[in-house]
């Protein structure tokens, strides 16, 4: 017992340098609300957290898989209309119809994205993105589900059980903090394990991977599952922080591109590509959109037309920039 | 009742052959050089945008505007291609793929941006709204002039793109450079050129359709996203780099939007079309004329 309580003494040090990136984003996050206090301000956290979240759930199909999907607006309205509904109709809380709207979309997936498995790349990019454009429509279309007027959510005294806030949009940003460390620290999991191994085996060649014995339609599927159940987690963090949902704010083609774009600006495949994308993205977007006037004038849109076409110039995306020799060997030189 | 239903595949028909045009654009880029030109449906929404403003500013009618406005946006064409498709063509595939989709969200949005969403229309055409009227299989059918006169000159484009490609010696070329690169360079292709043609062409091509658009059709800066995704399906089902899969595609899913339309729930037609695309690509990626890729 001698021996072994100095290594367990160390342990708490081990972790802290093993993880103190972590530990210190997560702090300075925590802290954020009350460094930039005006209620815009907190609305931009919180696109940018749900961005990031929703980011790291394409990532896992998107970025570790390669599979690039264009269609995941529907999911996230799935999620955001499975939750409303069920509240309204059967009066079920919000926090059990996110995992119900989860396995829905889960559900919807496996029927349509499995024959599209059999595609390679673009085919399956533009596949998806019919089908995301289908469920929209189909949604528009459909009268029990509120049709093109979208379902306007009850207003319910503000509790964390109702998961609903009137007076403070800080909850939410807890909230969504919580779920981006989840996602975070499932991610981190899923890349270490022999699932993540396998999808970045069929990212890098479906025929290499499936010689070695992986069956890789049943590891697509799963990637495409995991990643549509927590888009459609984040559609019902969304429909209760805006409490009224419409297909045609909540699934036009620019979500489904957005949520590509935050994880591929960052580095598509990578633990840290969707939390440096959304930021900056996001940031852009919605001061844009602020300062230079709303109205339809599409700045905010033509900055991301612009940096979808400035990736070419460097396809790793941001983490790319920290990954070179010459970052590691300066950083190297910081750490002492 | 025999009436309603020509009257319905008349219609499918004349929008068949304008989707047509913009899908012949679209596998021509991806034929030659390899890339889904995503902005596509962007270039015709500045197509129909430069016809309309020369007909408003200066008073030129889209008829002869057409003979301005196809040139100028093959101009064009070449100058996008110089500036980025040719660093696109390079990139990997799937960030070429998010690249012109990228080309096309800009474009859209610069739209917006200089010219506003609003809805616009143009008045007083040469066309005009005129109607002629037929008599099929003895019932009275109408076709609506403007409408008659794109998809004329739709099919007529891509009939001249058609021979162009076929018979000619800079056609035959293209034709090379799509087949293989090195071995069209090989040879003394300046493959380069080529693929510069190729994306000047293709939004030459959605230039004369846009132009022709504009006597009938709504201008705004969404258009064209529609019109790309349209195309896309008119090109899988006709199969990727094959102009003439292009044009019988295009007037496959014309067809479908209209009696699909009709004869179901119109506000879900366009979901019938996507719903056939993706059958069509689950069932046989490579369409009906195109190759393995």
């Amino acid at each position: 017992m001698g021996r072994l309580k100095p290594l367990m003494v160390r342990q708490p040090r081990i972790f802290w340098r093993k993880n103190y990136i972590f530990i210190v984003a997560f702090a300075l996050l925590l802290a954020l609300p009350f460094i930039f206090t005006a209620h815009f301000q907190h609305h931009v956290m919180i696109k940018v957290l749900m961005f990031a979240f929703l980011g790291c759930a394409w990532n896992i199909i998107g970025g570790y898989t390669g599979q690039v999907a264009l269609g995941h607006a529907a999911f996230f309205g799935i999620g955001a209309y499975t939750s409303s509904l069920c509240y309204i109709w059967f009066g079920l809380n919000p926090w059990f119809g996110m995992f119900l709207g989860g396995i829905l979309a889960i559900a919807v997936s496996a029927v349509i994205n499995y024959p599209c498995f059999r595609l390679h790349g673009r085919y399956f990019a533009i596949a998806t993105l019919a089908l995301g454009m289908i469920i929209r429509l189909l949604f528009t279309n459909w009268r029990l589900v509120g049709g093109a007027l979208g379902v306007r959510l009850p207003l319910l005294p503000e509790s964390l059980w109702n998961f609903q806030f009137h007076t403070t949009k800080l909850p939410y940003y807890y909230i969504m903090l919580v779920f981006c460390a989840l996602i975070f620290a499932i991610l981190y999991k899923i890349e270490r394990s022999k699932l993540g191994f396998y999808l970045r085996a069929i990212k890098e060649s479906e025929e290499a991977a499936r010689s070695l014995g992986i069956d890789v339609a049943k590891y697509k599927l799963a990637a495409m599952s995991i990643s549509v159940f927590f888009t459609a987690m984040a559609g019902t963090l969304y429909a209760q922080y805006v409490l009224y949902i419409d297909p045609i704010s909540l699934m036009p083609l620019m979500t489904s591109i957005l949520i590509c774009v935050v994880p591929v600006l960052g580095g598509a495949g990578t633990l840290w590509g969707p939390a440096l994308g959304a930021p900056i993205l996001l940031i852009a977007i919605e001061y844009s959109r602020a300062w230079l006037g709303g109205g339809g004038r599409g700045i905010d849109y033509m900055i991301v037309g612009a940096i979808m076409v400035a990736v070419i110039f460097r396809p790793g995306g941001l983490t790319s920039f920290f990954q070179g020799p010459r970052f590691r060997q300066w950083w190297g030189r910081i750490r002492g | 009742m025999s009436e309603l239903y020509i009257q319905v595949v008349i219609e499918g028909l004349l929008w068949g052959a304008i989707y047509a045009l913009v899908a012949v654009g679209l596998s021509l880029i991806w034929g030659v050089m390899g890339i889904l030109n995503l902005a596509h449906g962007d270039f015709l929404m500045l197509g129909m945008f430069g016809a309309y403003w020369l007909a408003i500013l200066t008073g030129i009618d889209p008829l002869i505007g057409l003979l301005i406005v196809t040139p100028a946006m093959f101009i064009l064409g070449l100058g996008i291609y110089k500036s980025l498709i040719t660093r696109i063509v390079k990139a990997p595939r799937l960030t070429a793929l998010l690249a012109t989709f990228g080309l096309g969200i800009f474009l859209r949005n610069l739209a917006h941006f200089l010219w506003r969403a609003d809805y616009r229309m143009l008045g007083d055409t040469l066309v005009g709204d005129r109607v002629i009227t037929v008599s099929i299989l003895g019932g009275t059918n109408f076709i609506s002039v403007p409408k008659l006169l794109a998809a004329g000159g739709s099919l007529a484009a891509t009939a001249l793109l058609y021979w162009f490609i076929k018979h000619t010696k800079t056609g035959r070329a293209l034709q090379a450079t799509a087949m293989n690169r090195q071995a069209a360079a090989l040879m003394g292709i300046d493959t380069e050129r080529m693929y510069m043609l190729a994306y000047g062409l293709g939004i030459a091509c959605v230039g004369v359709a846009g132009t022709l658009l504009t006597n009938f059709f709504i201008i705004f800066p969404e258009v064209g996203i529609m019109f790309v995704l349209f195309a896309l399906v008119a090109v899988t089902i006709g199969g990727f780099g094959s102009i003439h899969g292009a044009l019988i595609g295009g007037l496959i899913i014309g067809l479908i939007e209209s009696v699909g339309g009709f004869v179901g729930i119109p506000a879900l037609k366009q979901a019938l079309v996507f719903a056939v695309f993706v059958i069509v690509v689950v069932l046989r990626p490579r369409g009906l004329f195109g190759w393995a890729d």
